[in-house]
């Protein structure tokens, strides 16, 4: 087995737990891993990346362009940008909430998304777009939207990870108060 | 994480001592001997590179094992002891790991340390995967303390901020080293310029034959040397880039490969062997064109008939990153193939690609930096000012709409910068911002200099508490080491009044008004002043208060947008609104709203 995944969002949505997430419930199946992610100055508040390459043929951790497996994208614009990384027939999984940058809000720019997730639609045959706004408001919390998108990417079945994996890892990874709002959220797309 | 994976190699290499300064790509390396060291491993950060760099001499004259890590920028500061250092040489094996980093993603400098290693005459290790990483820390105390001379490993910051799963040694496999002792000796530790020539002596010598082992360690590759589709062309490679390359040879097909893990001593014997037979080489490499060089001179030593490529002929970019896609699109134009076509968007669907949002790293929302620099642009609205700036997280202080920083060049260099400006217009209110890290580490001997010679200016400390931008380190200021043991805290008051600053004051930057008379004042002030704005970075001091806007006052005039730029403060169907998912509740724009409509639990 080999995959090529890509998390991408904005500085602090939680992409980096997500993508330590995958990375371990992989090596817990044995399947060697290889990652490389954004860190340092353009974490606060810049777009950010996470590349997951799973599987023995691999040398680099980072992914060509026209060979992602799958997209997990936390924010449509963000999304839109890693889109070029996607290959043929590979699955996109996106949330539909935006982050405004500051300079949009200077700018005065209405920024929502919209036409983000519209190319998204047009030029993507494998898409889950993820209400991560509503979920969040139904679960009760605004800290999940990480666990929502690797549950819609677990159950896409593009991941090549089982959702029992994924929990496995959030009982070892993640303190146990967080435990059930995570599964509940995990297992919120089906 | 390949800074993980050189702070476990060097554990089980049996380091005694880890010095170092925090720096990105570097920091996770020292941090994490702190995590897993053996009892008997002593760790610190140092106030800078420089004293990390004469801890860790002091500790390798007694036979310690000693790691020094740093960023390329670090190094620089470093420079001082280690080209010394050279020449006299250590007993016990000394790593100096600097990362460096192309892009640059965070740094100053493209800098090459492969180059500084040929400078300062050092042995320099190049490793091109966490494995490697892991491997290469261990073989590099090996030749260190075979070779008697301090060697880099020198890593970049896809080696040291990748991730793989890697096989590693039992512990029962560690080596553990016990120091001898510093033994006086004062023709051994003592520089002098009698000593130093023969020490150059040596060290050339020295070098030529680790040219020659160099040669046959077992990372120096050459690879597919039967070719059979492109007998006559060559690709030479090091470090990162390495992987690069053999991703792209996967859809290729073999070519023939030189591999170099020491840049310095350039393996020459197995470059030969490379070139011979060749008629065209490319190389592949980030940073400096080290190899490309070094590959020219060795085919005009030996007259080879063979033409190189690289970034000296711009064949390959001599700036920034390569990528996959940069280096397939080099190893194709020069190996005359297609690449395959398996993306999903044709280039019909990238044009089609709406306006992408851009999002230049800002502060936090509710950092306190803001609050700081929003007072001192208040404060000094209308007059002619210099703000000079420094290194850290507050460089973002230079983005619209505070736009308040107006230079940063290196660590503690808004001091003198601040100082050069006063003496040749004295009519500009000069200002230096600072951290506290950055104050410990490179400001003290700007201020001296400052009060010596009779500047007029105003230091202002932005203490958040901690070294924010590197992942909150300690430092003398926060009273913890990386031993975990707490400590009396080195007081920046205290320092500056024993300078002898008459006008030192504290204030809490979240205090707007308090904060914009203290700023007016000290700048009415002749001479050197300072104000400390002291207030815990938000990430370290977690706040679950936050604000909201009462729609019923809000006139929508946008002020606390076009004023501050809070990443909290943003526009929903033509109103603005507070996320309520990054708002800290500092109270910053609550203070600014001219007509009252930000409130919540903070106005409480």
């Amino acid at each position: 087995m080999s995959k090529n995944i890509i998390l991408c969002g904005v500085g602090g949505q939680g992409t980096i737990l997500a993508s330590k997430l995958i990375s371990s419930a992989a090596m817990n199946k044995g399947i060697p891993v290889k990652s490389a992610e954004t860190i340092g100055m353009a974490q606060r508040g810049g777009s950010v990346f996470s590349h997951i390459r799973l599987g023995d043929d691999v040398d680099c951790p980072m992914i060509a362009s026209g060979s992602a497996d799958i997209i997990i994208g936390f924010e449509p614009g963000e999304t839109v940008r890693m889109l070029p990384y996607l290959k043929k027939g590979g699955q996109v999984i996106v949330s539909s909430r935006p982050v405004m940058p500051v300079t949009a809000a200077l700018a005065g720019s209405n920024y929502n998304g919209t036409e983000m997730l519209d190319y998204i639609r047009n030029k993507v045959e494998k898409l889950i777009v993820v209400d991560t706004e509503q979920a969040c408001r139904e679960l009760g919390s605004a800290k999940i939207v990480n666990l929502l998108l690797l549950g819609a990417a677990v159950n896409s079945g593009a991941l090549g990870l089982t959702e029992e994996d994924i929990r496995q890892v959030i009982l070892t990874r993640i303190p146990p108060k967080f435990h059930e709002l995570n599964f509940k959220a995990l297992q919120y797309v089906q | 994480m390949g800074n993980e994976a050189i702070a476990m190699g060097a554990i089980a290499a049996g380091v005694n001592l880890v010095a170092g300064y925090p720096g990105t790509p570097s920091t996770e390396v020292l941090e994490t001997v702190a995590k897993h060291r053996p009892q008997d491993t002593y760790v610190e950060w140092s106030i800078n590179e420089k004293t990390a760099m004469e801890v860790g001499a002091g500790a390798a004259y007694t036979g310690a094992r000693v790691m020094v890590t740093m960023k390329q920028v670090g190094l620089n500061v470093a420079t001082d002891p280690l080209m010394s250092l050279e020449y006299i040489g250590v007993k016990g094996g000394m790593v100096v790991l600097v990362a460096d980093d192309p892009g640059p993603i965070s740094s100053q400098t493209e800098q090459d340390t492969r180059h500084f290693s040929r400078f300062s005459k050092l042995p320099c290790f190049d490793p091109s995967t966490v494995q490697e990483a892991y491997e290469m820390v261990q073989d590099a105390f090996e030749y260190s303390e075979k070779y008697r001379t301090p060697v880099f490993l020198r890593s970049t910051t896809r080696v040291s901020h990748g991730y793989a799963s890697i096989s590693v040694k039992d512990e029962a496999e560690y080596k553990h080293n016990k120091p001898e002792g510093f033994i006086k000796d004062t023709k051994r530790w003592v520089i002098f310029p009698k000593l130093s020539y023969q020490a150059h002596i040596n060290i050339e010598a020295r070098n030529v034959e680790l040219s020659k082992v160099f040669s046959s360690y077992s990372k120096n590759l050459l690879l597919h040397e039967d070719s059979k589709v492109f007998p006559k062309k060559g690709i030479a490679t090091g470090g990162f880039n390495y992987t690069y390359v053999s991703e792209a040879l996967k859809a290729l097909g073999d070519v023939k490969l030189l591999k170099v893990s020491t840049p310095h001593p350039f393996p020459e014997d197995l470059a030969v062997k490379f070139l011979k037979g060749l008629d065209e080489v490319i190389c592949i490499e980030e940073l400096d064109p080290v190899i490309e060089r070094e590959l020219i001179y060795i085919a005009g030593k030996y007259q080879l008939p063979v033409k190189i490529y690289g970034k000296l002929t711009l064949d390959v970019k001599n700036s920034g990153e390569n990528s996959l896609d940069s280096v397939m699109a080099n190893l194709t134009k020069f190996l005359g193939v297609q690449p395959p076509e398996t993306a999903a968007l044709t280039e019909e669907d990238k044009a089609q690609m709406p306006e992408l949002p851009v999002r230049p790293p800002v502060l936090c929302a509710g950092c306190p930096h803001r609050a700081s620099f929003y007072a001192v642009k208040q404060a000094m609205k209308g007059k002619k000012t210099l703000f000079a700036g420094d290194i850290g997280c507050y460089t973002m202080g230079n983005a619209m709409p505070l736009d308040m920083v107006d230079t940063c060049l290196c660590m503690g260099a808004g001091l003198g910068i601040a100082q050069g400006v006063d003496h040749i217009e004295p009519d500009t209110s000069c200002f230096a911002f600072v951290g506290d890290s950055t104050f410990f580490a490179a400001a003290i001997p700007g201020v001296i200099n400052a009060v010596y010679n009779q500047a007029n200016m105003t230091l202002v400390v932005l203490d958040n508490s901690t070294t924010a931008m590197t992942g909150h380190q300690p430092h003398p200021g926060t009273g913890q080491t990386m031993m975990g043991d707490v400590v009396n805290k080195v007081s920046i008051e205290a320092i500056l009044k024993g300078i002898g600053l008459e006008f030192v004051e504290t204030v809490n930057p979240l205090d707007y008004k308090k904060s914009v008379e203290t700023v007016k004042a000290a700048a009415a002030l002749p001479g050197v002043k300072a104000i400390i704005f002291k207030s815990p970075c938000i990430a370290i001091v977690k706040s679950d208060k936050c604000l909201s806007v009462n729609q019923d006052k809000c006139i929508n005039c946008r002020k606390c947008i076009r004023e501050i730029g809070c990443p909290a403060l943003i526009i929903r169907d033509e109103r603005v609104v507070i996320d309520y998912s990054l708002c800290t509740g500092c109270g910053l724009c609550s203070q600014i709203c001219p007509v009252g409509a930000i409130g919540g639990e903070a106005n409480e």
